[in-house]
């Protein structure tokens, strides 16, 4: 299975216990970072923490031959140690090309499933549960002596030098790339483990070495357990004093940082551009029905005097010119969760925006909640019918799928009262139920149902 | 601008290059600007640009071309669309703004009415960008023969946009 980074966070929950039961088919999960937030917002969000939290053995390919053959080891741990395991990618290895081995298909019946009654291994009630993490924890150690002997952590270059650099990812492309540019020979360390670490290995690369860079992007994980092994040794750890913590890595910040760990000049040729490029920041289709939405706001209320709230969708983009309405924006759902709190603290005007995909994804628990515990926000789902942000997918409530769900009906049957479906071209009754909802003592759902321009 | 990619990249593992590519699609349909990077060579390694150490910069928009200064010094070869997309409630730059300022990076700026000269000749200016392609191959502006660069469109481009592709490409070579 395949997700994004806040994917894992929505499915998080599941997770933990799934470690914990181990599986009986191999399973792995590939999970996407997006380190500089190219295609994100919420958080620059480092996936390599569930590795901890979870114990989930953790791979990390630097290119696509490696997303081939990680993903291979990945399913021949999990069959092997009945264990999830874990493949982490950041951006520029996922929209990375290169030229690909592939290897023969070694198997291709697909089997019928058949669950075998196990309550053993798949309740995760106490007192059991505290064995299953024993065990989990022993199926971790030979994990760990897997990885030890396994050929995707490897050494590379010349051994006899007192600075090496370990690393990872797609962080081992631009060492590789940046010692070229320096000619330099230095032993490399590159980790296709992120866990359980070799650590071993680790302490093997790192002992004849007066100083080692970690070149890690992100979160200093690695640097602080390669910390922690080399403490009894005289290694110097080198790693956030030179690598950036915020933002993806390029690969001129990585030979202008090893060109100071090893006290060699580097200049990072300046490109004299006098003139600052006009960003070209990203706007909704023509003809899309958001725009209809957004101006019937605009002229329902003073935007100065009223709080918007915005969720993950191609409506995230009404904080940006010309509309300029939001106010707040977090995970996906949270425009409707974050609209109860405020509500709940205050009486000042809100209005919240959240897509029919999103809705259905994660807004009706939220939407609940301000029945159940009485705020009155004014919720526009901004019915598209379709996910349009991430390629038209379709979702439960989308007319191409057979006896769709409606909207409309969930919305009802979690109390809310003051409900309309509106076509927003039809700009006098929207900018009229506006006006009136927003003024109610309860909850209020409009719905503005107008298909995307991209929808048949 | 990804079909543009996967022709280079054909392209370059005809001529038995080793190659790497980075796209960063961002919100492009929404308007976003696309940007990407392709390295071949004996042995790559990084699939991405360093800073200032481009070879050759093909734009298909000249503001654009604007950002993707950063990944060029006095060595990089421009290679332009005279083209400009304005954006929506900013002031565009002139094409003259863009041209100056590209000049005190690098002497190597082409600019080409290649949109122009498609729309002229075919009633479309879609292939624009396989009129640039096209033109730095014969011009020996990337290290790429013609004739590589043909075999890759016949294998891309799909059988209804075929025709079109290669008559563009045998517009540079007649010319």
């Amino acid at each position: 299975m395949a997700m994004k980074s806040f994917g894992l966070n929505v499915c998080s929950d599941a997770l933990l216990p799934f470690v914990y039961t181990g599986t009986k088919g191999p399973t792995v999960i590939v999970v996407a970072d997006d380190p500089n937030c190219w295609s994100s917002a919420q958080s620059e969000q480092n996936s390599r923490a569930y590795s901890y939290l979870a114990h989930i053995p953790t791979l990390e390919p630097a290119d696509p031959q490696e997303c081939r053959d990680f993903v291979k080891l990945a399913f021949e741990i999990s069959e092997k140690f009945k264990i999830p395991v874990m493949v982490r990618t950041t951006t520029r290895v996922s929209h990375q090309k290169m030229p690909v081995q592939l290897g023969k298909p070694t198997r291709t019946v697909l089997v019928n499933g058949e669950f075998v009654k196990d309550s053993k291994k798949f309740v995760t009630m106490p007192p059991r549960v505290l064995e299953m993490k024993e065990e989990l924890l022993e199926k971790i150690r030979k994990i760990k002596d897997f990885s030890e002997k396994s050929s995707s952590n490897k050494f590379i270059g010349v051994k006899r030098l007192p600075f090496g650099i370990i690393t990872s990812g797609v962080s081992y492309l631009y060492v590789m790339e940046a010692l070229k540019e320096l000619r330099l020979n230095l032993p490399v360390l590159k980790l296709g483990f992120f866990y359980p670490l070799p650590e071993k290995k680790i302490k093997k690369f790192t002992k004849n070495l007066k100083k080692v860079l970690i070149v890690e992007e992100l979160e200093p994980y690695l640097e602080k357990e390669v910390e922690r092994l080399v403490k009894s040794d005289l290694v110097e750890v080198v790693g956030k004093e030179l690598i950036p913590e915020v933002g993806e890595l390029k690969p001129e910040i990585v030979t202008s940082a090893i060109a100071k760990f090893t006290n060699k000049k580097f200049q990072i040729p300046d490109s004299r551009c006098q003139i600052p490029a006009p960003k070209r920041r990203p706007q909704l289709c023509p003809g899309c029905p958001y725009w209809l939405v957004f101006g019937a706001v605009k002229k329902a209320v003073d935007p100065k005097k009223v709080i918007f709230g915005g969720d993950i969708g191609c409506y995230m983009l009404a904080g940006l010119p010309p509309h300029n309405i939001q106010d707040y924006l977090s995970c996906m759902g949270s425009s409707v969760g974050i609209a109860h709190g405020i509500k709940k603290s205050t009486n000042q005007k809100l209005i919240t925006f959240i897509g029919d995909s999103t809705f259905f994804h994660s807004g009706i628990p939220a939407l609940i909640n301000t029945v159940f515990n009485k705020s009155n926000p004014l919720i526009i789902i901004m019915d598209n019918q379709t996910t349009a942000m991430t390629g038209h997918q379709p979702h439960p409530g989308a007319p191409t799928i057979p006896d769709g769900i409606k909207s409309e009906d969930i919305v009802s049957a979690c109390g809310v009262k003051n409900l309309k479906v509106i076509d927003p071209a039809n700009q006098p009754e929207f900018i009229q139920t506006i006006k009136e909802f927003i003024n109610k003592k309860e909850v209020s759902v409009i719905i503005a149902r107008h298909p995307c321009v991209f929808v048949k | 601008m990804i079909t543009l990619l996967q022709i280079i990249s054909e392209a370059a593992l005809i001529e038995g290059y080793d190659l790497k590519t980075s796209e960063l699609h961002g919100l492009s349909q929404r308007g976003g600007s696309v940007e990407v990077h392709a390295r071949f060579g004996k042995k790559i390694f990084s699939p991405m640009v360093s800073r200032g150490k481009a070879d050759l910069i093909l734009g298909l928009e000249m503001q654009e071309c604007l950002k993707a200064a950063y990944f060029a010094s006095p060595k990089t070869t421009f290679l332009i669309n005279k083209h400009i997309v304005p954006i929506p409630l900013q002031k565009s730059l002139s094409e003259d703004q863009v041209l100056n300022n590209l000049k005190k990076i690098s002497k190597n700026i082409n600019l080409i009415p290649a949109s122009e000269i498609c729309q002229k000749e075919f009633g479309t200016g879609v292939t624009a960008g396989i009129y640039l392609l096209s033109l730095a191959s014969f011009k020996k502006l990337i290290l790429l023969k013609p004739n590589s660069i043909l075999k890759a469109i016949k294998k891309i481009i799909p059988e209804k946009y075929l025709e079109l592709n290669r008559k563009t490409f045998e517009l540079i070579r007649k010319a």
